[in-house]
């Protein structure tokens, strides 16, 4: 039996021109922001040294942009913005979960790490 | 009820069972299975990278020190050529979401121009990684070198001027040559700790003698404590050259490093080049047979295979691996050279 009342519908996988056409637009776009972005990243990058007294405010700037970098490749390029909320979250909700608590538990670590060795000697 | 039909089904989307998770196929499903798990590597390594950078702070190599080159123009260029890698896999991975599009289209000619230019810009990035890795290993004209209080440095500047073969071997004529063309010979005899008097014999039997510019002033960084040196100390013009060459002439070996290998490397801890062999290594595997996939899917659609079914959707799966690749870059540009 044919149960059409369970089945959730995918999204058109085909469009025309001119829905294209738009969609050309928006690829473009993210080129140019994704371009920007890194020869930003890299001027300053050469402008400021890792000695300068702004270093940690640079740092966190070049992390906050390349989380932005990969936020329009995976929701644009990667389509992931367009799927279903629910698989968009499955996606990303644990990864970061997981992610985040490795980043966590381990830089903290190998801080505790450098101290002791620098206490007690290598 | 859930799910109530608001749409024309597609039926080429309905998975065996005559449902559709999340309504998209099985096969891009399983793909973003595959792309979640793979990233959890990438993540994993690039945080024991993190990880062991944390605890040997001090020592570690600064990224617009160790990449400063450009193929044919030399040193001086810091972060030029990464930014150019990064650029030209972004690149491709605009062409390959425009033959996406194209296959949405069912544009079979557009598919086809944009996956020729994606699989040219593969290659153009594994061939960049080749070059780099290359300089990676091979290193600079100095190397690091361990000074007489057993401390480490790096070293950088314009002292070598050239060399002048005074007796000929059987490599060599007598005369002067640039210092690229004997440096391979003059790295291999201060690794034997053979170089005395900036005088030195290659292994053709050659008698050469190394020229120093009379105003090129080395510059040392500390990056390992010594007695006297300590790390993050820079030490630079005439006591620079006096440390530097004492080592080149000590005659012991090994007391200058040139270039990385899995033990040991000229820019930092053991480690940072084992990281940086191992997460480039691994991207660069990913790019590869990403290349290589692209191009079997890039042959179904000449053959018309895709046409013939009615949709690109392999296209598609191929593109969804294709900009993981580039995601994956865009952290190991940030993390490795970068911050």
């Amino acid at each position: 039996m044919e149960r059409d009342d369970v089945i959730e519908y995918s999204l058109d996988t085909h469009h025309d021109e001119a829905h294209g056409k738009k969609i050309r637009k928006k690829i473009w776009q993210v080129t140019a922001i994704l371009t920007v972005i890194t020869a930003f990243e890299v001027g300053t990058g050469i402008v400021f040294k890792q000695s300068s007294e702004y270093w940690q405010v640079i740092k966190w700037m070049f992390i906050v942009l390349t989380l932005v970098k990969a936020a329009y490749i995976v929701l644009v390029f990667m389509h992931l913005g367009d799927e279903k909320k629910s698989l968009k979250y499955i996606i990303l909700v644990p990864y970061f979960i997981f992610i985040l608590y490795l980043i966590f538990i381990s830089l903290w670590e190998g801080k505790a790490i450098d101290a002791a060795l620098k206490l007690y000697g290598a | 009820m859930a799910g109530h039909a608001t749409n024309q089904i597609d039926a080429s989307s309905l998975w065996g069972g005559k449902v559709s998770p999340f309504s998209t196929s099985y096969g891009k499903l399983m793909m973003w299975f595959f792309l979640v798990s793979d990233a959890l590597t990438f993540g994993g390594l690039l945080i024991s990278y993190g990880f062991t950078r944390h605890d040997a702070q001090a020592s570690w190599p600064i990224g617009e020190e160790t990449f400063n080159s450009l193929p044919f123009l030399g040193h001086g260029y810091p972060l030029i050529y990464v930014a150019l890698m990064t650029f030209i896999l972004i690149v491709s991975s605009v062409t390959m979401v425009l033959a996406v599009e194209a296959g949405h289209r069912m544009d079979r000619k557009g598919v086809t121009k944009w996956m020729i230019a994606t699989i040219i810009g593969g290659f153009f990035f594994v061939g960049s990684q080749a070059w780099e890795w290359s300089h990676f290993i091979h290193g600079s004209e100095y190397g690091k070198v361990e000074l007489a209080d057993g401390s480490k440095a790096t070293v950088s500047g314009h002292s070598f001027k050239n060399f002048t073969v005074t007796k000929a071997g059987h490599d060599f004529k007598k005369g002067t040559y640039e210092t690229e063309e004997l440096l391979h010979d003059f790295h291999s005899a201060v690794l034997a700790g053979k170089v005395k008097d900036n005088k030195f014999k290659t292994h053709g039997g050659a008698e050469v003698t190394l020229n120093t510019n009379a105003d090129g002033h080395l510059k040392l960084i500390i990056k390992e404590d010594g007695k006297k040196f300590k790390t993050g100390k820079v030490i630079q013009n005439h006591e620079a050259n006096e440390l530097y060459y004492e080592a080149i002439n000590s005659g012991t070996r090994n007391r200058v490093t040139y270039g990385a290998n899995l033990t040991s490397n000229e820019y930092g801890p053991a480690q940072y080049g084992q990281f940086f062999f191992f997460i480039t290594g691994f991207h660069g595997f990913h790019v590869f047979s990403g290349v290589i996939i692209n191009i079997i899917i890039f042959f179904g659609v000449l053959r018309g295979v895709y046409h013939k079914r009615g949709h690109y959707e392999m296209v598609e799966k191929t593109g969804l691996y294709w900009h993981f690749v580039d995601l994956v870059w865009v952290f190991v540009f940030t993390f490795f050279y970068l911050v």
